[in-house]
């Protein structure tokens, strides 16, 4: 896999290429203590870094080219998936997908956003950015979850919806409003992990559900850092200033109480060991669905009513 | 929020108004056509040459549909409270506060209930000049209790949307009065009470991908830009001009999106006899 390395990550990415030609030398060099200094160094360098990482940091983390997707995760964390394509109307679109598979004891539906890794990859997915047929294939496969009484796990990342001529053409604003209807009545557990990128209503087309869990380096918002800097300051400079102002990490939404639950990444990002971020998701969302299947189908639905009921803040 | 961008590209005729001696005189946008204030309004703010028809706000269209004197409006005064103390260029406090005292609006939608030809209705009409008639907490949830308050009484909603989309200052806030109000909006539908959904110029992003795309019957002015994204944006991703009238209310019954187009005049009596026929 190719490393991309963003700019805050080169000392520790140095200190540790250093270390590395230490260890090959240590055979026949008494350094031995020297390696140890370093390595706690590289530990103390890395928990400083990853502690006061800005927003804007935190923004660029969640787009890491490194970083797992939906189908990663799927592979890791589940067995026997079977993807399913197609709205049934029109095609299938490649930056959503879905299917059904076993996470250990649990039957579920998995759908989610799905970027590229190289060019060609991200010219397949459409680097991530749904058409209305992507809405709709993912609405029919929870139809098709509620009617064989299946939990839907949804996995948000996406720049956004794709602001295409057909997109419009097709309906993009109905396809999602129709998703935001239909999931809110769902008879079946929703879990929405936010795993890369929340980009506005593009993501929320998934992002109905009854736990909304958020991995540690992420960002949902209404709009991207980039697309509000040059609209409220007319200049794409300010998206370090447009991403403090719309607070939209993990722990911004946490207080917000948008999202129910962050989920720890290993140190440094997703990233840095897939094999490890895919087992702490794995572990929340058993979690979770343990708990959200003893719930009847019609008090879930009262309650996600209810969970989006109570968001938003105003003086009366 | 496309509503910065665009008042550069469409000249508004508050601007054009100013160009006139006595401010009694509009020109209509579209045509040019002069056309005296009273003669305006007695054409339900529409161009009687080419038909235009002009932005109005919550105001004119209470006037137009429902019932003289009928329309109790509830929540009023309901304002945001920046829940992100959000700041670009200026405070979004003081943008909140200045545009209350120069509209004497409290946010982008005035809701309650009324009468249509004597039935009875739950009404809301956004309003374009509050902040590009963004919609932030205040607007999803006065529209989540409207949609209660119908589903309470058991009474059609109607809601006018004119909007610009979800509102930025709001942050994650704006962009799930998305999923409030849609999930509200099921809830009514599930009791099978009609919601009537119309759609004016311009109605763009998270308004359209929620509440406005989501009535039982989708009824758009004449003329009127509908979208999820906005035309520039468009035009940069594709790096291509766009096709006349796209994205026009025409161009969306064309593709399947829209009911029926209905000119202002005719709006009233056509909300009235649908609500009749559902009934
Ligand atoms: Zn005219």
């Amino acid at each position: 896999m190719a490393k991309t390395v963003l700019d805050f990550e080169k000392p520790i990415v140095e200190l540790e290429a250093k270390l590395e030609e230490m260890r090959k030398f240590s055979d026949n060099l008494d350094i031995e203590k020297e390696i140890v200094k370093i390595e706690e160094k590289v530990k103390i360098l890395k928990e400083n870094i990853y502690k006061e990482l800005t927003r804007w940091q935190r923004v660029q983390l969640a787009r890491h080219a490194d970083r797992p997707y939906t189908l990663d995760y799927i592979n890791l964390m589940t067995t026997n998936f079977i993807e399913l394509h197609g709205d049934r109307h029109f095609k299938d679109d490649k930056a959503i997908v879905g299917g059904f598979a076993n996470l250990d004891e649990h039957k579920v539906l998995i759908i989610g956003h799905q970027k590229g890794r190289d060019t060609k990859t991200n010219l397949y997915r459409n680097f991530g950015m749904p058409n209305p047929e992507g809405y709709r294939k993912a609405l029919r496969l929870m139809k098709l979850a509620e009617k064989f009484n299946k939990p839907v796990i949804t996995m948000l990342d996406t720049p956004g919806a794709f602001p295409g001529l057909e997109a419009e053409e097709r309906g993009q604003a109905e396809a999602i409003a129709r998703n935001l209807f239909e999931m809110s009545k769902l008879k079946v557990p929703i879990i929405v992990v936010i795993i890369g990128e929340g980009a506005s209503g593009g993501a929320l087309g998934l992002g109905v559900g009854d736990r909304i869990l958020m991995l540690e380096n992420c960002w949902y918002s209404v709009i991207s850092p980039e697309s509000c800097s040059s609209i409220l300051w007319r200049s794409w400079e300010y998206k370090e200033q447009a991403a403090e102002a719309l607070k939209l990490t993990a722990p911004d939404l946490l207080k917000q109480k948008i999202i129910d639950r962050i989920i720890p990444e290993p140190l440094g990002g997703a990233h840095k060991d897939h094999q490890e971020a895919a087992k702490m998701l794995k572990g929340v969302l058993k979690e979770e669905l343990s708990q959200l299947i003893k719930i009847k189908p019609e008090k879930l639905v009262e309650n996600r009513l209810e969970k989006f009921g109570s968001m938003g803040e105003f003086i009366e | 929020m496309a509503w910065f961008k665009r008042s550069k590209e469409n000249i508004s005729p508050n601007t054009l108004k100013k160009e006139l001696p006595d401010g009694l005189w509009e020109k209509c946008p579209s045509c040019n056509e002069i056309i005296h204030k009273k003669q305006l309004e007695t054409n339900l703010w529409t161009c009687q040459k080419c038909s235009y028809h002009f932005r109005i706000g919550s105001d004119e269209y209470i006037k137009i549909l429902l019932d003289e004197g009928s329309f109790k409006e509830v929540n009023r005064k309901m304002r945001s409270a920046d829940p992100l103390e959000f700041i670009d260029t200026k405070k979004y406090s003081s943008r909140i506060n200045d545009t209350i005292n120069k509209l004497g609006l409290y946010d982008a939608i005035r809701t309650g209930t009324g009468k249509l030809n004597k039935k009875d209705v739950a009404f809301g009409c956004m309003d374009f000049r509050f902040i590009g008639g963004s919609m932030g907490s205040v607007v999803g949830e006065k529209i989540a209790r409207l949609t209660d308050t119908a589903f309470k009484n058991k009474i059609p909603l109607i809601v006018i949307s004119a909007s610009g989309g979800a509102r930025m200052m709001e942050g994650a806030f704006s962009l799930m009065q998305m999923a409030k109000t849609s999930s509200r909006l099921a809830r009514l539908s599930e009791a099978k009470i009609p919601y009537i959904s119309i759609v004016t110029d311009p109605t763009t992003g998270g308004t359209t991908a929620s509440y406005a795309m989501l009535g039982d019957i989708n009824i758009a002015e004449p003329q009127a830009l509908i979208g999820f994204a906005g035309p520039r944006v468009i035009r940069q991703t594709i790096g291509k001009d766009l096709p006349e009238g796209f994205q026009k209310s025409e161009f969306l019954l064309e593709h399947g999106f829209i009911d029926v187009i209905v000119p202002r005049k005719d709006m009233k009596e056509t909300i009235s006899n649908l609500i009749t026929i559902l009934d």
